[in-house]
């Protein structure tokens, strides 16, 4: 359900009267509509659904997920 | 890819299993539902399941909006495609569900209907605007992910002054659909579907944020905790929920920080609420009719409402004899339960939605996990 | 044949998935055209028939190209017809010498593409040194075809004694992969109508009968079956191979090479690159005993510069093809049943 996938702005335009914006996503670059994240700026990172950006992706945030991975990782090697 | 790759490392996706494998009491089971299609898709495409022990058993939920969208709507669809002056424009995944007696999109465009395959909603206005003598209808489903973008749709229909454009609303509502399973005297009396705790969805709930989860953990004493769709976060919101059902805790927790928040994305639940209400009841496939679990387009917009604009006779359907999906989408059954599995229902002849869909669970098991029976 | 095949044609239209290389491509053939054609050499449904004509043995091998658009990165329709051919003739370990080139076009279709595509079809046949030795031109009226479809039909000859086929394959054999999977399919569908999206992909479109040379004098006898997989992607042909074979494979999702930024359109897309299609990369199964000289000779060789060890066959679930994920768990890969579309759910 809801398939998004996290992509880097890397450029943002005007279309149409709606804020849109050119999204890469590993090297493929896709066109989505920014209006429900209007605050983003170029070099962030959002996830996209169905040509829509739906979320700015909190990078702190992310880390903080990945170090707790790490540390149980850490964790799981010692014993 | 960025966010993708660091989040099905091995080495931190096993260290998780090894925290589950170890905190998991072997004296009882973990009945965990993930809501969403998903999450059902991403627990087989990596093979979640071979890493969580036997009695952390996950229940797939209905949350597939291919596969609880009920026949006579798919019917409503192809009926709207073979009117010779519409356009119909649906997302990929629709096209192949199969209606009554067999019929579906994509069988309908063999015979002449025009019916097209769009990846975002705003395509199916580029096409209305292209072709101003044709009438281009929008198949619109999905869950509250996505119906921001079909709002948006019809906001900008409006403003362009499009006259050729109109969407088939069909969206459906996360809370509804939850409470509707808890309700569901299996659940609630009988205890015969045992269920300790919910994976929330993720992308839902991008849109909703995790407030409206709520009311399920305080009302029916569930925990709740929100993941992403890659392995480590599905595998670290199962640790959350053991160890919530170990400490006899029941809270909404949020894995999918990174994405999630407490409020969601305001400006897109603004926009849903100015184009669409609630309809009283909706028919779910397999949950049968649902108390405001379904979205209709407003008043204000009728000119932009496809069950307003085109008369469909509505024709009552039932599903093929047989078909166990209604049990399987509330996690009663199991794909290999049903009579149908693997023999008369595959994915190259699918009967019940649940083999649709690649999120629906009878697809999953069939295309990933026959053997392992 | 495979009774499990018996079941009657579920259609009663031909749909898109019948073209598709999966499922119901399957069942079209086996309940459809093999009860009519039925002959030893059709029924071994590799993709060439190899035939005894005066004490030589002949490869032989058709295939017609409607790539929508006809020109895209990479490449263009003609060079993927003479390709596409000269592929499926060398797949048997022959050398491939001469091709047909029968072309049906659309009323109103430009001469300068078709100059176009003609001048690629022929450096193409020079890059692979085979020659085109006879065609045919239909012209239909405008809208009762597409531009330009063409046909082509491929004579190899096989110069050794080796009998490679997809039934072939013994627990144990190893699985070799000579590079990157869904560059082509991903490069079409970037410019498909309303998919549109940026991209570096490019079409991997290659003739691969040098590399198959250099495979069969490395490997010889050792070399059970090859083949390139084009529609319906790594699977369908793993999905053949098991089938024909009545084995087991099992591959490793760690070893499959995939381009990133064909992983990234595969993930918007949500499309599995498993199943995406390929026009210059082959399969070859190899016995324990060769693996080791095939996998240096292909890697030697310019097209096979990726070659990777993506996993063996074994006794495990027979007829079926399972993959190790990249977290350690377990999955089946199962045979595509049509074209992959797009999802959002």
């Amino acid at each position: 359900m809801c398939l998004a996938v996290p992509g880097k702005v890397i450029s943002i335009y005007e279309e149409g009267g709606m804020k849109m914006g050119r999204v890469d996503f590993g090297g493929t670059v896709k066109t989505a509509c920014l209006e429900y994240v209007p605050e983003i700026q170029i070099g962030q990172y959002t996830i996209v659904h169905a040509g829509f950006a739906l979320s700015i992706i909190n990078e702190e945030e992310a880390i903080k997920t990945l170090e707790i991975f790490d540390g149980l990782a850490a964790a799981a090697a010692d014993d | 890819m960025k966010y993708v790759e660091e989040f099905r490392g091995r080495e931190r996706v096993q260290a998780v299993a090894a925290m589950i494998n170890a905190e998991a009491l072997p004296s009882r089971t973990y009945n965990l539902m993930e809501f969403c299609g998903g999450h059902t898709h991403a627990i087989f495409r990596h093979g979640i399941t071979d890493l969580l022990p036997e009695n952390v058993r996950m229940v797939h939920g209905p949350g597939c909006p291919v596969c609880v969208l009920p026949i006579s709507r798919i019917d409503h669809a192809t009926a709207l495609a073979r009117i010779p002056e519409v356009i119909l424009c649906s997302y990929g995944d629709m096209l192949r569900v199969p209606g009554s007696n067999g019929t579906s999109l994509l069988k309908a465009k063999s015979q002449g209907a025009d019916a097209r395959m769009v990846y975002s909603c705003m395509d199916s206005l580029k096409i209305a605007r292209e072709n101003p003598g044709r009438e281009v209808v929008f198949f619109a489903i999905g869950f509250e992910t996505t119906t921001p973008p079909t709002a948006m749709a019809i906001q900008q229909a409006r403003k362009s002054g499009l006259k050729n454009f109109s969407a088939f609303c069909n969206h459906v509502l996360t809370p509804a659909a939850i409470q509707n399973i808890l309700e569901s005297p299996h659940v609630r009396e009988f205890g015969t579907v045992p269920l300790d705790g919910f994976i929330g969805p993720a992308h839902v709930s991008a849109v909703i944020g995790s407030r409206p989860y709520e009311y399920f953990a305080e009302e029916y004493q569930r925990p709740v905790v929100i993941a992403g769709f890659e392995p480590l976060d599905i595998m670290q919101a199962v640790l959350m929920l053991i160890r919530q059902l170990n400490e006899r805790r029941a809270e909404v927790e949020n894995q999918y920080t990174r994405v999630v928040t407490k409020e969601g994305n305001r400006k897109a639940q603004e926009l849903v609420a100015e184009v669409f209400e609630l309809r009283k009841v909706f028919e779910w496939r397999g949950l049968g009719q649902v108390p405001y679990s379904g979205l209709r387009i407003k008043k204000e917009y009728a000119e932009f409402d496809a069950e307003r604009r085109f008369s469909i006779p509505s024709v009552k359907t039932e599903e093929r004899k047989g078909c166990e999906c209604g049990a399987v989408l509330r996690g009663i059954k199991r794909p290999f339960d049903c009579k149908l599995f693997g023999t008369v229902c595959a994915p190259e002849n699918p009967v019940g939605s649940c083999m649709v869909s690649s999120e629906g669970a009878c697809a999953a098991y069939y295309t990933f996990r026959r053997h392992g029976r | 044949m495979d009774s499990r095949r018996q079941r009657r044609m579920t259609d009663d239209t031909i749909q898109l998935a019948h073209g598709s290389g999966g499922k119901k491509s399957h069942e079209l053939i086996h309940q459809l055209f093999l009860p009519f054609f039925n002959n030893p050499y059709l029924n071994k449904l590799n993709d060439q028939a190899v035939l005894n004509c005066g004490g030589k043995r002949l490869s032989f091998s058709t295939d017609t190209y409607v790539v929508d658009p006809i020109f895209f990165p990479g490449g263009n329709i003609g060079e993927l017809a003479v390709n596409g051919t000269v592929n499926d003739v060398c797949m048997c370990g022959a050398r491939p010498f001469f091709l047909s080139a029968g072309f049906i076009i659309e009323e109103g279709f430009s001469i300068e593409e078709l100059r176009a595509i003609v001048k690629s079809m022929q450096e193409a046949a020079k890059r692979a040194n085979v020659l085109i030795v006879t065609g045919d031109v239909k012209v239909v009226n405008r809208g009762k075809g597409d531009k330009v479809f063409i046909n082509t039909t491929g004579i190899g000859f096989m110069e050794h004694d080796l009998e490679l086929s997809s039934e072939k394959l013994k627990p144990g054999d190893a699985v070799l992969l000579s590079g990157s999977i869904g560059d082509h399919g991903m490069a079409i569908l970037s410019l498909r109508e309303g998919l549109s999206f940026e991209t570096t992909i490019k079409s991997d479109t290659a003739p691969l009968n040098g590399l198959v040379e250099e495979i069969i004098k490395a490997g010889g006898r050792h070399v059970r079956a090859m083949r390139d997989p084009t529609r319906g992607g790594l699977a369908a042909t793993l999905n053949e191979f098991a089938e024909a074979s009545k084995v087991g494979i099992h591959i490793m999702e760690d070893s499959l090479p995939v381009n990133p930024a064909v992983l990234g359109a595969c993930e918007i897309l949500g499309i599995d690159p498993l199943y995406v299609a390929n026009e210059g990369k082959l399969v070859a199964v190899v016995a324990p005993e060769g693996e080791e000289a095939v996998l240096r000779a292909m890697r030697a060789h310019p097209l096979g510069k990726e070659t990777a060890r993506i996993g063996e066959a074994g006794y495990k679930n027979p007829g079926m093809v399972d993959m190790l994920t990249k977290i350690g768990g377990r999955r089946i890969v199962d045979m595509p049943v049509g074209e992959q579309l797009p999802r959002i759910c």
